[in-house]
C-alpha cells in the first residue's frame, strides 16, 4: 500500500476497556503500524482531529462534549466506526436512563451528606449532561458497528484487516459477542 | 409413502400434524427460531422462524407441512428480515449483555450473533422496568424480557400453576405474576417448576448461581445456535397444550 | 361492596367464558376495577387472579389504576381532529384543573382521548363512562362541567346531550326494505317442504330429507346471491356457511355458532351503528337465517364498547323476537328449529375486530388473533365451527333470503352484487350514510355528499388506501376499491402527512402486542413520524419506514400489522412534498432534539451559556 489510512480514535461515555483491547491485539499491532497512522488519538495525545480514513469511537454520548467530539469525527473521518457495547447501545452509562437526571443530580450534589460544600456544580467549563445517554447512531450516521464489552482483540483485528483490505467486515458469530 | 416438502430446494418429510419447522428441525435441517420450544405447542409470536412458502411469507412454526409446499429459509431476504425482527426485540428492551449473568446461554443473544446483528439500528426504547427481588429463590429481571410466553405456557400447561401472565397490550405488553402484590415472593412458583427453566433470556434467574461458567465455556461460547438447535429436535411433548385452570374446568 | 360483585357474577352464571362480561360490569358499576374485585372475581370464576388482570389490562375501557367518578374520553380520530377536538379537550381540561391523562386528585374526573367511537358524522365525539355525547361544542363542554362539578350521576345528565342522529341520506335495498320481522324466516322455512318446495324445480334435491332441503336450498341461495362480506376482507358468504355446516365439529360437545361482528372499529366507520339502530329485526333475523343454513342453536353479537348504550335497544328486540317466537324455541313452530343470540359488549380493543381475536373476546379472553389455520368456520367459539359475519353481511342475508338470490345479483356490478352502505364524514356538507348499489363512483358520492375542493378520499379506514383526485373515477366494488364502508372525505385545506401521522398513532395504539413485528414496528413507525413532525425528519427516516412496512407486510400477525404502513406509504406515494417540506436537507438527523435533551441539566444548574447548549443545524 502506497499511503498509510489515517486513523483516529476517542473514548466518549466508555471506560477505555475499548482501546485496551485495541492494544491486545499484541504484536500484530507492529503489522497494523504499517498500514495506518493514528491522528486525534488518546495513544498519540493529539488533540482534535484532521481529515481521516477511519474513526473509532468507543462509548456512548452522556454529555454535550461527547456530541461534539462525535461530530468532529463524523465531519473529519470517512468510515465511522462505532466501537463496543457503549458505543452501540449505550451500554453501561444507559443504566441511567430509567432514572430522570434531575433526580441524579439532586441525590448526588445535594442530597447526599458526605459532601460538605453541596450544590450542583455549574462551571461552565464542565459539558452538561444530557438527559440520556444514547448510543453514537442516534446522533450521527455510523457506518460500522463492533459490539462488545470490549470486542475481543481478534475481532478488532479481524474487522480492521478487513476494512484496510478494502473487503466489508465480515464477522462470524464467533467473534460477533455483545458481552 | 412419507410425504415432503421442499425446504430450499430439498426434500423433508414431515409427519402428519407437523409444522413446518417442527418437520425442519425433526430433518436435522435448521430454520432460526425463538419462541418456539419442541416441548410446547407453537405459540408464533416471535415471528423470527419466518419463511417463504410457496411465495408467502409465513411463521414455519405454526404453518402447517404440505405435501409439495415449497419452501425457502436460508435466502437473503428472509434472513434479513430475521435479523431486523432481532434488532427490533434489542432495540425494545433493556439487553445490556455485559453485566447479565444469562448472557452465553442467551437465545436472542445467540441468534443475534449467528445472524450477524452487530446493532440494534433503531433507537432503543429504554423502558422503565423495575426488577422483582423479593423472591428468596429467584430473580425477575423485566428488562430482558421478550414476551415469547415461554414461562407463561410452561407454569399453566406443564406445571398447572399459572404463575406468569401477560397484561397490558401493545407496547406497554408486560409479564405479570400470579399474586395480588404483584410480587413473585407472594406466588407457588418453586424450583421445579418448569416455568423457571424455560426463558431463553435472562428474566427468570435462580439467585445464588449466576456466572458460575467461566466466559468460554458457556452454551454459545462452544457453538453458534444453528448448530446446536438441532440438539433440541422435537421430543414428546409434556405440556398439555391447554390450561386446565385458564380454562376454568380444573 | 361483595353484594353487588356476587349478583354480577350470579348473572354470568360464574362462567368464565363471561370474565369481559363480568370485568365490564363491574367497571361500569365501580367506576374502576380495584384489586380486591379482581381477586373476587377470580375467585368466583375459578380462574387464576393473573389471568383475570391479564384480561382487564387489556381493554382500554377497563380500568385497575385508581377510582374515578367520571371518565372522559375524547374520539381522536383525524375526523374528530378536523372538527377541533384538540381544542375543546384543553378547553374541558382547563374548565376541570385536571391534566390531560391524569385522574383528578379528588378522584372525581379524568380526561384523555380514545380510537374512533363511531361519530365522525356527528363529531367531535366523548364516551362519558362508556356513554356517548355527539356534537360537542364549549356550550356542551360548559354544561358537562357543570354536570361534573355538580357531581351529577351520568344516568341523571340530561338526554338530548345523548342523542346520536341516523343521518341516513340515500337509502337503498337496504336501508330501504319494506321487510316485517319473520318475512326471511318464513321463506327460507317454506323452501324446506310442502307444495312450495314440491313445486320447486331442483331435481338435484331428490332424495334429500325434507328437514335438510331447506337448509340446502338457502345455502344454495345465499351461494348464488354472490354475497360477500362487507367486514372488508371480501370472502363469499355461501362457501364460509357451507365450510361451517360441513365442519364435523367436537362430538362431545357438538355445537355450531352464529357470531356477528359488530365490533365497527375501523376509523370513520359508522354504518354498523345505523344499521343496528335501524335495522336490528333483520341483522337478528339474517343471523337467524344463518343459524338455520348451518344448523347452529346459539348466537352471538359482538358489540363494540363504545356503542354501549345500544345494548338495552338491541336487547328489547331481541325479547320481541322471542316473544313473537323469531328466537328460542321452535322457531316459527318449526320443530327442532332453535336458536337464541345473546350479546357481549367489547371494552376498548380495535384488534377484537379481526375475527379469532373477536372469539377469544368471546370466550373471555385477551383479544390476540389466533394463529391461522384452523379457521373459525372449523375451530371457532370454544373451538367449535363458527360463522363469523359482519352486521351488514347478515342484513344482506335476510334480505336474499326473502328476495331471492336473482333479485339480490340484479342490483350492483357482475362481481360485486347488491349495495354498499358507506359511512362519509370529513370535509363534506352532508356527512351520514349513504348506500349505492356497488359500482357507484368516488365522484359521485363526493357529489351527493357534498364535498368541495377535495384532496383526497381515505377508502375503508386506516387499513384501506387513500386515493387522490386523479383515482376519483374508481369504483367501490370489490373488483375495485374494496371498503368496509368508511369514506373519510379531505379537503385541499388538510395536511394529509397529518392524517397518516393521526392513523399511524391510531395503530400503535392498537397493536395488541403479540408479534414483534406489530409491536415494535408500529410504535417506531409513530415515532418516526412524529420526528418528522417535530422537523427532524431526513430522507433517511423515509427510508425506515419502508423498511419497516417491509418487515411488517412478510412477518406480522393479523391484518392489522400488516396494513399499519399503509397509510403512511400512500400518502408518501400521492403527497410526497407534504412530507418532503419538513424534511431536514441532511440525510440524518438526531433520534431526538439535542438541546431539548439538555434543558433538565440546564435547569438544575441555572446555566445558559453557549456551552450549556446544542445546535441541531451543526453536522
Amino acid at each position: 500500500m502506497s499511503k498509510k489510512l489515517k486513523v483516529a480514535t476517542t473514548s466518549l461515555a466508555g471506560c477505555f476497556g475499548c482501546h485496551m483491547s485495541l492494544l491486545d491485539i499484541d504484536e500484530r499491532l507492529f503489522d497494523l503500524l504499517e498500514l495506518i497512522e493514528f491522528d486525534r488519538s488518546p495513544l498519540t495525545d493529539i488533540k482534535h482531529c484532521g481529515p481521516c480514513d477511519v474513526g473509532l469511537v468507543e462509548g456512548g454520548l452522556c454529555n454535550a462534549e461527547n456530541v461534539h467530539v462525535l461530530r468532529e469525527f463524523r465531519k473529519n473521518c470517512k468510515i465511522l466506526v462505532a466501537v463496543g457495547a457503549c458505543a452501540v447501545t449505550g451500554g453501561l452509562p444507559a443504566q441511567r436512563n430509567h432514572l430522570s437526571l434531575a433526580d441524579c443530580l439532586q441525590e448526588v450534589y445535594v442530597t447526599e451528606i458526605s459532601l460538605e460544600h453541596g450544590g450542583i456544580p455549574n462551571d461552565p467549563e464542565l459539558p452538561l449532561p444530557l438527559d440520556k445517554v444514547h448510543p453514537l447512531h442516534e446522533v450521527v450516521k455510523v457506518d460500522y458497528f463492533l459490539p462488545g464489552c470490549p470486542p475481543s482483540a481478534d475481532t478488532i483485528w479481524k474487522f480492521l484487516t478487513d476494512l484496510l483490505a478494502g473487503r466489508t467486515p465480515s464477522l462470524g458469530p464467533e467473534l460477533i459477542r455483545y458481552d | 409413502m412419507t410425504e415432503t416438502f421442499q425446504l430450499d430446494g430439498e426434500d423433508v418429510p414431515f409427519a402428519p400434524g407437523q409444522s413446518v419447522l417442527q418437520a425442519a428441525l425433526s430433518a436435522g435441517r435448521y430454520i432460526p427460531h425463538l419462541c418456539y420450544h419442541p416441548e410446547f405447542k407453537p405459540h408464533g409470536s416471535c415471528k423470527v422462524c419466518t419463511v417463504k412458502a410457496n411465495g408467502r411469507t409465513a411463521a414455519s412454526c405454526t404453518l402447517p407441512a404440505q405435501a409439495g409446499l415449497n419452501v425457502e429459509s436460508e435466502t437473503g431476504e428472509m434472513n434479513d428480515l430475521r435479523r431486523t425482527l432481532v434488532q427490533m426485540l434489542f432495540a425494545e428492551g433493556n439487553h445490556f449483555c455485559p453485566s447479565c449473568e444469562k448472557s452465553g446461554n442467551c437465545t436472542l443473544q445467540a441468534l443475534g450473533s449467528d445472524l450477524g446483528v452487530m446493532t440494534a439500528g433503531f433507537r432503543h426504547f429504554y423502558p422503565d422496568r423495575p426488577v422483582d427481588a423479593s423472591h428468596p429463590d429467584f430473580l425477575l429481571d423485566f428488562n430482558r424480557c421478550i414476551l415469547c410466553e415461554l414461562c407463561v405456557r410452561a407454569s399453566c400447561e406443564v406445571d398447572n400453576k399459572c404463575v406468569f401472565a401477560l397484561s397490558g397490550r401493545g407496547l406497554t405488553k408486560h409479564l405479570i405474576v400470579n399474586a395480588a402484590s404483584g410480587k413473585l415472593a407472594d406466588t407457588d412458583v418453586a424450583l421445579t417448576d418448569k416455568a423457571v427453566s424455560v426463558c431463553p433470556v435472562g428474566v427468570i434467574l435462580k439467585k445464588r448461581v449466576g456466572f458460575a461458567v467461566p466466559i468460554g465455556q458457556r452454551r454459545y461460547d462452544q457453538r453458534p445456535i444453528s448448530e446446536q438447535a438441532l440438539d433440541d429436535a422435537p421430543r414428546p411433548s409434556t405440556a398439555s397444550g391447554a390450561c386446565a385452570a385458564c380454562e376454568g374446568t380444573s | 361492596m361483595t353484594h353487588e360483585l356476587q349478583s354480577i357474577l350470579a348473572r354470568h352464571q360464574f362462567a368464565p367464558t363471561q370474565l369481559l362480561q363480568v370485568l365490564r360490569e363491574v367497571q361500569e358499576h365501580y367506576s374502576w376495577i380495584a384489586p380486591e374485585a379482581l381477586d373476587y372475581v377470580a375467585d368466583g370464576l375459578g380462574l387464576p387472579r393473573a389471568r383475570v388482570e391479564g384480561v382487564a389490562g387489556f381493554y382500554s375501557f377497563l380500568h385497575s389504576d385508581a377510582p374515578c367518578r367520571y371518565r372522559l374520553l375524547f374520539s381522536d380520530n383525524i375526523t374528530d381532529r378536523m372538527l377541533g377536538n384538540q381544542e375543546l379537550i384543553a378547553y374541558l381540561c382547563n374548565k376541570l384543573w385536571v391534566e390531560r391523562g391524569h385522574i383528578s386528585e379528588d378522584g372525581l374526573v379524568s380526561v384523555d382521548t380514545t380510537s374512533c367511537t363511531g361519530l365522525c358524522d356527528q363529531g367531535p365525539a366523548l364516551l362519558v363512562n362508556g356513554w356517548a355525547i355527539p356534537r360537542l361544542t364549549h356550550e356542551r363542554l360548559d354544561q358537562i362541567t357543570e354536570l361534573i362539578l355538580g357531581k351529577t350521576p351520568v344516568e341523571q345528565w340530561p338526554r338530548e346531550l345523548f342523542v346520536i342522529e341516523n343521518n341516513i341520506h340515500r337509502a337503498d335495498i337496504l336501508l330501504d326494505n319494506p321487510m316485517e320481522p319473520g318475512d326471511a324466516l318464513r321463506g327460507v322455512i317454506s323452501r324446506g317442504g310442502g307444495l312450495e318446495a314440491a313445486a320447486n324445480a331442483r331435481s338435484w334435491r331428490e332424495g334429500i330429507p325434507a328437514a335438510e332441503q331447506g337448509q340446502l336450498a338457502i345455502l344454495d341461495e345465499i351461494k348464488k346471491s354472490n354475497l360477500r362480506g362487507r367486514g372488508g376482507a371480501g370472502f363469499t358468504t355461501g362457501l364460509k356457511w357451507e365450510a361451517c355446516r360441513n365442519a364435523s365439529g367436537d362430538h362431545a360437545k357438538e355445537q355450531r355458532y352464529v357470531v356477528c361482528n359488530a365490533d365497527e372499529g375501523e376509523p370513520g366507520t359508522f354504518k354498523d351503528r345505523v344499521l343496528l339502530t335501524t335495522q336490528a329485526d333483520l341483522l337478528f333475523e339474517g343471523m337467524t337465517v344463518c343459524a338455520y343454513a348451518i344448523g347452529a342453536t346459539r348466537g352471538f353479537l359482538y358489540l363494540r364498547g363504545e356503542y354501549r348504550y345500544l345494548l338495552e335497544p338491541l336487547n328489547e328486540t331481541l325479547a320481541r323476537r322471542r316473544a313473537a317466537r323469531l328466537l328460542g324455541r321452535d322457531i316459527l313452530e318449526h320443530g327442532g328449529f332453535d336458536f337464541d343470540i345473546e350479546i357481549h359488549l367489547g371494552a376498548g380493543a380495535y384488534v377484537c375486530g379481526e375475527e379469532s381475536a373477536l372469539i377469544e373476546s368471546l370466550e373471555g379472553k385477551r383479544g390476540i388473533p389466533r394463529n391461522r389455520p384452523p379457521y373459525p368456520v372449523t375451530h371457532g367459539y370454544l373451538q367449535q365451527p363458527t360463522t363469523v359475519n359482519n352486521v351488514e353481511t347478515f342484513c344482506a342475508a335476510a334480505l336474499i333470503a326473502a328476495g331471492g338470490d336473482e333479485w339480490y345479483r340484479s342490483v350492483g356490478t357482475a362481481k360485486s352484487a347488491g349495495s354498499k352502505v358507506l359511512s362519509v364524514s370529513g370535509d363534506c356538507a352532508r356527512p351520514g350514510i349513504y348506500e349505492y348499489p356497488f359500482g357507484v363512483t368516488v365522484r359521485q358520492v363526493l357529489e351527493d355528499c357534498g364535498a368541495e375542493n377535495t384532496l383526497a378520499v381515505q377508502i375503508s379506514g386506516p387499513s384501506g388506501v387513500c386515493i387522490a383526485a386523479d383515482e376519483f373515477d374508481r369504483r367501490i366494488a370489490f373488483e375495485d376499491l374494496a371498503t368496509a364502508g368508511a369514506f373519510m372525505v379531505f379537503d385541499a385545506s388538510r395536511d394529509m402527512f397529518e392524517v397518516a401521522r393521526n392513523f399511524a398513532h391510531f395503530f400503535a395504539h392498537e397493536s395488541c402486542g403479540f408479534c414483534t413485528p406489530c409491536r415494535v414496528g408500529t410504535a417506531m413507525l409513530s415515532t418516526t413520524m412524529d420526528k418528522i413532525a417535530n422537523g427532524h425528519g431526513t430522507l433517511y427516516d423515509l427510508a425506515e419506514i419502508e423498511k419497516l412496512d417491509r418487515v411488517l407486510n412478510q412477518s406480522a400477525h393479523c391484518g392489522l400489522g400488516h396494513t399499519a404502513c399503509n397509510p403512511t406509504l400512500d400518502t408518501l406515494k400521492r403527497f410526497r412534498p407534504t412530507y418532503e417540506r419538513r424534511l431536514k436537507s441532511q440525510d440524518f438527523e438526531p433520534a431526538f432534539d439535542l438541546d431539548g435533551a439538555l434543558a433538565a441539566a440546564r435547569r438544575m444548574t441555572g446555566r445558559d451559556d453557549a456551552g450549556a447548549h446544542l445546535s441541531t443545524e451543526e453536522a
